[in-house]
């Protein structure tokens, strides 16, 4: 089943080309990696997938992206509605400056939910599907911000559990964190696979490895190669693929 | 050689810092000096007399005039500054315009404001030297302090905040009021801090407008002198230069609270962005 469909997709910043003519299926509950070399692309891709790329001034877009056959570009889709239901997380963790409930929380309300039992039910069940319940759960009224950098983006992806998108946008999740943080955040978005269709954008080749399902690789602009992973990494088609992946540039 | 040059600039420096501390202590208790003896309590007398020269009336004068001036000043600035950051596109045209309006205003002296709310206010509007010629003066004149502390409080917040609060599908509205505008505040109260000394400490344009009748305003069109025109004036008039001296210690302590009340806000603004 294919959740996401780019279609003849293409990105402008004022006069640059910075996405040409992209053309992918992402299937559901699976795990897509988009890996590149910096400026090639993925991140704008990414952003795109949830129009988080409205708010950057000259952005342009043509072409399609269908979410369950559906153009998000469509002028009457309500972007916040989109937004709930294909959430994100970033790069540097960034928790509001708020306790951890008001954290988990702020989704939910956003969405008009302001029963208090029914908001105690998320934050618990979003903590847990983001694996820092048991390190958190005494302390909920504590800042966001006092927890250390893994458990902080650990609450990030448990804020954007909160609103129980379809998709999860994930943007180098791991790169502002250390190796055990990251391996734990790996081993969560393994989890995660199970209800969620999730993609993520990595610089590190082994992270995609170690994670997805199918890779995309990107150059300039371009997909290069899009694969089943191990099918990508053992034996790329592309002699670009190879030279990226085998560490010849990027 | 070099060791004896580095010493005299040493020296110059060290007898700077010696100057200016020097010059405030010796200001600051000058008027504490002259001014403490005179403080009696029937300064505080409910009604100023030409023999009692009471700055009650001008102590409440002043209350009243601050908080009007907020209340009308700090929600248009505020507003004005959300638009500046959060709304406008950068690189809009208006938004340099009104950039480069609130500069200027905040570089021009106070006379002139005054001279403008005499013309405009009092005399064009016909308020006559009254609280609201005075309070609108002030207004403007504080507007670009409100505006320029609230712009750069709201830059200072994360844009990363903003944009995790998009991504939840939150809209522009609640992404400011709940995340933008909480970690904002600080700044935005020091911003308004300030603005009460500069309202608390002005004279120039509020004698020609709120003008300097001696009693308490009883209403919006009536006159009145605020602590610092009393102190002005009761100089200028040469019969009570004590008093005058006593009103003086009474706005120090104002500003000087004041003052750390805004020192106080900015640090913590500082400090909540280090955590």
């Amino acid at each position: 089943m294919d959740k996401l469909i780019i279609k003849d997709f293409d990105l402008y910043y004022d006069d640059f080309h910075a996405l040409k003519d992209i053309n992918m299926n992402i299937a559901e509950k699976e795990i897509t990696a988009f890996i590149g070399p910096s400026g090639c692309g993925k991140s704008s891709l990414l952003k795109s997938l949830n129009r988080m790329n409205d708010l950057v001034e000259g952005c342009k877009i043509t072409g399609e992206v269908l979410l369950d056959g559906k153009n998000i570009f469509d002028k009457n889709v309500d972007v916040n509605k989109l937004r709930k239901r294909i959430g994100m997380v970033f790069q540097k963790p960034n928790p509001f400056p708020m306790s951890i409930y008001d954290n988990i929380a702020y989704g939910p309300r956003t969405h008009n939910i302001k029963n208090k039992s029914k908001l105690d039910e998320i934050v618990e069940k979003s903590l847990r599907g983001a694996a820092i319940w048991d390190e958190v759960k005494d302390d909920l009224k504590k800042n966001a911000l006092r927890l250390s950098g893994g458990q902080q983006q650990r609450i990030c992806i448990a804020r954007a559990l909160a609103v129980e998108p379809e998709i999860l946008l994930m943007d180098e999740p791991t790169s502002a964190l250390d190796p055990i943080s990251t391996a734990k955040i790996e081993e969560l978005i393994q989890q995660l696979k199970e209800d969620y269709t999730i993609i993520i954008v990595t610089h590190n080749m082994q992270q995609a490895t170690r994670v997805s399902d199918k890779t995309a690789f990107f150059l300039t602009g371009e997909v290069i190669e899009f694969n089943d992973t191990d099918t990508l990494f053992s034996v790329p088609k592309n002699k670009k693929t190879e030279d990226y992946i085998t560490g010849r540039f990027g | 050689m070099n060791n004896l040059k580095s010493n005299i600039i040493r020296y110059i420096i060290k007898l700077s810092a010696l100057i200016t501390f020097g010059a405030l202590f010796f200001l600051v208790g000058y008027i504490l000096y002259r001014g403490i003896p005179n403080l009696s309590p029937s300064l505080f007398e409910f009604k100023y007399t030409s023999s009692n020269v009471s700055m009650f009336p001008s102590i409440i004068n002043t209350l009243i005039l601050v908080s009007i001036t907020l209340v009308i000043a700090t929600p248009i600035g505020v507003f004005t500054a959300f638009y500046l950051v959060e709304y406008a596109n950068r690189g809009n045209k208006f938004v340099d315009l009104i950039r480069i309006t609130t500069e200027t205003l905040s570089g021009i002296p106070s006379i002139v404001y005054g001279l403008f709310g005499m013309l405009f206010f009092v005399y064009r509007l016909e308020f006559s030297y009254s609280l609201i010629a005075g309070t609108l003066t002030a207004a403007i004149m504080v507007l670009p302090l409100v505006i320029r502390s609230t712009e750069e409080a709201l830059m200072s917040v994360d844009d990363s905040l903003r944009e995790a609060s998009f991504g939840l599908g939150a809209g522009k509205l609640r992404t400011i009021f709940r995340v933008v505008l909480p970690v904002a505040m600080p700044g935005i109260l020091s911003g308004v801090i300030l603005s009460i000394g500069r309202i608390v400490g002005e004279t120039a344009a509020l004698i020609y407008t709120f003008g300097t009748a001696t009693q308490m305003a009883g209403g919006l069109f009536s006159s009145g002198r605020t602590l610092s025109v009393q102190m002005y004036m009761l100089s200028n008039e040469g019969l009570h230069v004590n008093e005058s001296f006593a009103t003086g210690v009474v706005l120090l302590i104002v500003i000087l609270i004041i003052n750390s009340l805004s020192t106080y806000l900015s640090n913590r603004l500082t400090k909540g962005r280090t955590n």
